[in-house]
């Protein structure tokens, strides 16, 4: 480019009064009226894009992209009883869904059954209620596993839950190995974000080992962790901050997994990743492009993967709960399509569209299929599957991409600084990043430097809520309860109290706990019941409460 | 140090003082503290309990504080179950005259039940922070005055 046209385009723009507005990101981040190749001028495109499939990546993992195989549409749903679950997800597979994403409710979440003193008045309510492998099995009575894959929203409990998952295959003769899906099982993104723990971090993490350790040998086409900057976002954090974090918690699991003396190219290839997709369209793009040069580098370079299936960043997206306003759902609609395309953009392996209805409630049915027909308007009506990373090369976005990895570089020296992600979060780095991120963000809402459309603007102050509303009975809690103490009483309470037994001491040994777990799960020990014999080894993680 | 659960001492007068909370077992904790900051910064006395809290020990907490108002985030679809509770216990622990607030995912149809029992103006997302900021002090100039 001729510098004299860019000056002849500078000094023009300069004659123009600007808008009143912040020209800055959703994260803050301050953006220039125009880019150019002058924004590029010393990149090594070769070096830094490659090709789609090829390292390191920016262009999508694989070769052909949605042109050999669409995203796997997952919309994650739960809620009430297993039977109400299992319903859903019928009607979702019938819809044209291609794979399963379970919900669980908070006492789930936490490791409790339902009977639990603080699941009071929680039970089935955010998600599905499963206290024993009886749930599971009513979970997913008459779906395929062999044939669905099934991703898990589960964490600190994950390996018990998957082993009632394990189990509840067995019975139906399914082969292990035929089982394909993703378990969250990110248990550093809890102490940073989403708060649902029990054990400290370093039990936790040993659980998480031990997973990767015995799906690489028995279920190897299963992702054993999903690591994920999702709720890191969802608490307030910019993209920037999400994109770092998640990447190193990422390297974290990586080393603890050596250190245990797994080989890395045993369990890379199944680690894999959860992003949000925010409303900022181009930031999010350049945020999803850098995660993929990011961990190919890392992998490649300081841990020495030699498989380049372990190089790859495949990830999980969910447009952004956070985004979507109490008012005027149904614009949300608009918000979730937004955020959708630049999921794809960004070159995602599956993704959930979130339904209009979330800032209120669970979604309804008929949110929940609008929600799904808005991925299958923007995979089959929109053309931006036809061909691949079709915005390598703009400048702009390029330039964001590169600016991403820079800033996710200067947070991981910062958090080697502070010893590694764990000791960060005893010191409370994340949450505070976080919630200041938080705070601005509001604050800039409330100044109206950033405008909610209408929430802080065009708002409709005669509206009238004008869509269908999901309400969970109370008796599901009482119906759930009912059922976990049939379970209790029906089965052979000497093999339960014996293989928690056998747990806890394989717990305070140094074993692989999953077959334990599997134990555990067969003769129908509850959820809780797990987790309390774990914890008389563990201890429990009480978090100091920063703001 | 400073105790990090509880902020804005130092400004002179008196001053309005809160408890914010999380019931239950609800990990969703970006409103609690974003409110918490916005009410500090608004030169109230802010006493930060945290996740896993039941209605006893808020409640507890509260009396413990003397504390004007209460503010319980809810986001786990459990608000009935612990707003109802938590004000039973205000009202046989001496804090009947005492401000019940909240926020969260909280279906309009459910504000109104709320309403009917005793319980405060609840927020939702996209509230303004000063709308909530404003509530609390109108609240106090009318029970004061």
């Amino acid at each position: 480019m001729k510098t004299t046209d860019k000056k002849n385009w500078e000094d023009n723009y300069q004659k123009f009064e600007l808008r009143d507005a912040d020209f800055t990101s959703i994260s803050g981040r301050p953006l220039r009226p125009l880019y150019t190749g002058d924004d590029l001028s010393d990149f090594d495109a070769d070096a830094r894009l490659g090709f789609p499939g090829e390292f390191p990546y920016t262009r999508g993992v694989h070769p052909s992209m949605y042109r050999g195989r669409l995203w796997t549409m997952r919309q994650f749903a739960g809620m009430g009883t297993p039977e109400q679950t299992n319903l859903r997800y019928k009607f979702l597979l019938e819809k044209g869904q291609t794979g399963l994403s379970v919900a669980f409710d908070n006492p789930t979440l936490y490791g409790r059954d339902s009977d639990y003193a603080l699941s009071v008045g929680e039970v089935g309510k955010t998600g599905v209620a499963v206290d024993t492998l009886a749930d599971m099995e009513r979970l997913f009575d008459g779906i395929p596993l062999d044939e669905v894959s099934t991703s898990m929203t589960i964490n600190a409990p994950a390996s018990w839950i998957f082993a009632m998952f394990l189990a509840n295959a067995e019975r139906r003769n399914i082969p292990l190995h035929k089982l394909r899906g993703t378990l969250q099982n990110d248990i550093l993104k809890e102490y940073i974000a989403q708060k649902e723990w029990i054990f400290p971090p370093q039990p936790h993490i040993r659980l998480i080992t031990d997973l990767m350790a015995f799906c690489a040998d028995r279920v190897p086409q299963w992702n054993t962790i999903s690591i994920s900057g999702y709720h890191i976002r969802e608490a307030g954090s910019t993209a920037a901050q999400e994109l770092a974090f998640t990447l190193a918690d990422g390297f974290t699991y990586v080393e603890h997994a050596l250190r245990a003396g797994l080989d890395i190219d045993d369990f890379a290839p199944r680690l894999s990743f959860f992003f949000n997709a925010h409303l900022d369209f181009f930031e999010e793009i350049a945020k999803l492009r850098a995660a993929r040069r990011i961990w190919a580098r890392h992998m490649k370079d300081k841990y020495k993967a030699k498989n380049p299936r372990s190089w790859l960043c495949r990830f999980h997206v969910q447009t952004a709960g956070c985004s979507l306003t109490a008012q005027q759902p149904e614009i949300n609609i608009v918000r979730t399509a937004l955020e959708g395309l630049a999921g794809v953009l960004g070159g995602c392996q599956s993704l959930h569209t979130n339904s209009m209805d979330e800032a209120l409630a669970l979604p309804s049915e008929k949110a929940v299929e609008i929600a799904l027909r808005t991925q299958q308007i923007i995979a089959y009506e929109s053309g931006a599957a036809n061909v691949i990373d079709p915005l390598g090369g703009s400048f702009y976005v390029e330039t964001l991409t590169n600016e991403m990895e820079e800033e996710a570089e200067r947070y991981f020296q910062k958090i080697e600084a502070l010893g590694g992600v764990v000791p960060a979060i005893e010191q409370g780095f994340f949450q505070r990043e976080i919630t200041r991120a938080a705070y601005e963000y509001q604050m800039a809402l409330s100044r109206k430097r950033k405008i909610l459309v209408g929430v802080n603007e065009f708002a409709n102050e005669n509206q009238k809520l004008d869509i269908p509303i999901l309400e969970i009975d109370e008796e599901v809690e009482r119906d759930q309860i009912r059922r976990l103490n049939r379970v209790k009483q029906d089965r052979d309470q000497d093999a339960v109290r014996s293989r928690l037994q056998a747990l806890e001491r394989a717990a305070a040994a140094t074993e692989n706990l999953i077959p334990y777990l599997l134990d555990c799960a067969r003769v129908y020990a509850t959820l809780g019941e797990i987790s309390e014999a774990l914890i008389k080894i563990f201890g429990e993680y009480r978090e100091q409460a920063f703001y | 140090m400073i105790d990090p659960n509880r902020k804005g001492e130092e400004v002179a007068g008196p001053k309005i003082k809160v408890i914010i909370a999380k019931p239950g077992l609800d990990g969703h904790d970006r409103g609690a503290k974003v409110v918490a900051r916005a009410l500090v910064e608004a030169g109230m006395e802010v006493v930060y309990l945290g996740l896993q809290q039941t209605p006893e020990s808020i409640v507890n907490a509260a009396v413990e504080e003397d504390a004007d108002v209460i503010g319980l985030s809810i986001l786990s679809g459990a608000h009935m179950t612990h707003f109802r509770r938590v004000r039973e216990l205000m009202e046989t622990s001496g804090l009947g005259d005492r401000l019940l607030t909240g926020g969260g995912i909280i279906p309009t149809r459910d504000q109104e039940k709320l309403k009917a029992i005793g319980i405060g103006k609840v927020f939702g997302p996209g509230d303004d922070l000063r709308e909530i900021v404003e509530y609390i002090q109108q609240w106090h100039r009318s029970r004061s005055g």
